[in-house]
């Protein structure tokens, strides 16, 4: 069930010249809401802004010694520029933790696959099934890169690729993803990133007919289900809502035309 | 201890601090955060007669204090709200009003007999909804054509019709007296204000409907004024919205005319905003001496 809670920042770091990495002390929080890897909190940025920004939560620890909720957030605009100025100690409204994250399973091999400011909650499904992960990151240039180390303290099949090649491979996920699909048989693909780089992930996936786990994002504004924003049309003609039936969608559900 | 109750259009609120359709959906989403028997009322989210799917994302951008939406009144449908949503709704310990757009008269007047019949407390008409080609808004925009749907809900509803009027319209008391000529029991206002926020990179609207309704606290002072000139201009009571997020713009409302207020956009920043605005509304009146919440309703001194 989701809470509104105060969080205190215990840490604050700039990762590149665009992303912050935020860890918030959050009492027990993350016991009391987390279901899985792929949720996401609803951060409130200032009293100015009617609209909380929905961050993908990187990682959690729901120990009672821990209960901390590390974010990490890409400066986008005038919210987020926000809580990029925020500083340790500081106090961030968050609700959550909110949708549905990745279904993952005790046993398996899962490949991750994260595109750019998609990259982060990866780091959360690793963190779920450390040993038991592949990983695709894609940036688009060595500059933007994010949480490098981390993936390879935790990963031994790790893949980089930047669009203009300044690191790892020249080119997109999907080179990388293709050679690893051939190669393996894996539980799920689990994707997040930018839409078209999903769409290009979910048809590979289901060439080599793997399930594929995608996590979108639309403008929302309430959260919870409750406005009706975040409409995301899905292939039965139905629409669903990124806040609630979501962020993570099977990639067969999607209406990637829609 | 202030007396908290309010009577709208003959119903009894237990206090006048109710939720604003669109913005609440059936109650089930914010009932985790509070218990709804808290509210006044549940104004639950635009009901069509047939289901509607609304318009394309994005839905929401977001602007100075406010935010647009077009969701273009995404719903299952009356019927099913009936069959799966109503029920629960019920059990709740508040009043819950119906809030209806229809694409002619008659769909108005169906959906007022199923409503009706059903067991809500209200029904809230909306002749207001910027985000719908066909029907609603024009309905709120030409008097005569408010007056007829008034008279078609009035005819086919056996609880009282509230009729929500829209603020994009030159003279709004002319479509109060229109729609209270009509038989409205009471008038509720504002619905959302039109406008549109641009993204000078891509030069496109941020809506993929290219408009969509302003509301947040940017719009209460409108509201306020608008309230203020219907209450001059009609008899009947007045439930006061838009940009309501703390006890004193409530009071506002209530001291502009309003008999009851409904929170909207502000629950979406703070999910508790309506039992806050209540417990600031209730602390303002004991502060202020008021036996009763009703004394502010109508008490503005104007100069």
């Amino acid at each position: 069930m989701a809470k509104q809670t105060i969080g205190v920042i215990a840490e604050m770091r700039r990762l590149n010249p665009n992303a912050w990495s935020m860890i918030l002390d959050v009492g027990d929080f993350v016991r009391g809401t987390f279901q899985a890897p792929g949720q996401f909190v609803h951060v409130r940025c200032g009293k100015s802004r009617l609209l909380r920004r929905p961050i993908s939560v990187c990682s959690c620890d729901p120990s009672p010694a821990g209960d901390q909720l590390r974010l990490v957030f890409e400066v986008r605009g005038e919210g987020t520029a926000w809580l990029a100025r925020r500083r340790l100690g500081d106090h961030i409204d968050v609700l959550g933790m909110l949708g549905n994250g990745f279904s993952m399973t005790e046993e398996g091999r899962y490949l991750l696959v994260g595109g750019g400011i998609g990259v982060p909650p990866m780091l959360g499904c690793l963190q779920y099934a450390p040993k038991r992960c592949d990983a695709v990151l894609g940036f688009r240039d060595a500059f933007h890169a994010l949480l490098i180390d981390e993936f390879h303290a935790r990963c031994t099949n790790l893949s980089i690729t930047t669009e203009d090649g300044s690191m790892g491979e020249e080119g997109f996920v999907t080179g990388p993803v293709e050679r690893l699909l051939k190669e393996n048989r894996y539980a799920a693909v689990l994707c997040c990133g930018p839409k078209p780089m999903l769409k290009a992930v979910a048809a590979l996936a289901e060439r080599y007919d793997t399930p594929c786990q995608v996590s979108l994002e639309e403008r929302m504004a309430c959260g919870v289900g409750a406005c009706l924003g975040c409409a995301l049309p899905m292939a039965d003609g139905s629409v669903k809502h990124v806040c609630k039936d979501g962020p993570v969608f099977l990639a067969g559900e999607v209406d990637w035309n829609g | 201890m202030v007396d908290l109750g309010v009577k709208l259009a003959g119903v009894a609120l237990k206090n006048p601090v109710t939720v604003a359709s669109g913005t609440f959906g059936f109650g089930r989403e914010y009932g985790e955060f509070f218990d709804l028997s808290q509210l006044g009322g549940i104004s639950v989210k635009g009901l069509t007669l047939q289901p509607r799917n609304g318009n394309p994302s994005p839905r929401i951008a977001e602007t100075p204090f406010g935010m647009l939406n077009s969701v273009g009144l995404q719903n299952p449908g009356v019927d099913a709200f009936i069959a799966r949503e109503l029920p629960w709704l019920k059990g709740q310990g508040t009043v819950i009003i119906a809030n209806i757009s229809g694409n002619t008269p008659e769909e108005y007047g169906e959906m007022c007999e199923k409503l009706s019949a059903a067991g809500v407390d209200m029904i809230e008409v909306n002749i207001s909804c910027p985000n719908v080609k066909a029907g609603g808004l024009a309905y709120g925009t030409k008097p005569e054509l408010a007056a007829e749907v008034t008279r078609e809900a009035k005819d086919h509803s056996t609880v009282p019709v509230m009729v929500k009027l829209s603020p994009n319209v030159t003279d709004i008391t002319e479509i109060a007296k229109a729609v209270e000529g009509a038989g409205a029991d009471a008038i509720s206002l504002i619905n959302t204000i039109r406008g549109m926020v641009i993204d000078v990179n891509s030069r496109r609207p941020v809506l993929k409907m290219n408009t969509g309704g302003l509301s947040g606290p940017a719009v209460l002072p409108i509201a306020v004024r608008m309230v203020w000139e219907v209450h001059s201009a009609v008899k009947v009571p007045i439930l006061g919205m838009g940009g309501i997020a703390s006890g004193r713009d409530a009071a506002q409302m209530l001291l502009a005319g309003a008999t009851a207020v409904a929170v909207g956009a502000a629950t979406f920043a703070d999910p508790m905003a309506p039992v806050r605005v209540l417990e600031e509304l209730s602390a303002l009146c004991e502060g202020q001496g008021l036996s009763s919440v009703t004394e502010l309703t109508g008490a503005i001194q104007p100069w």
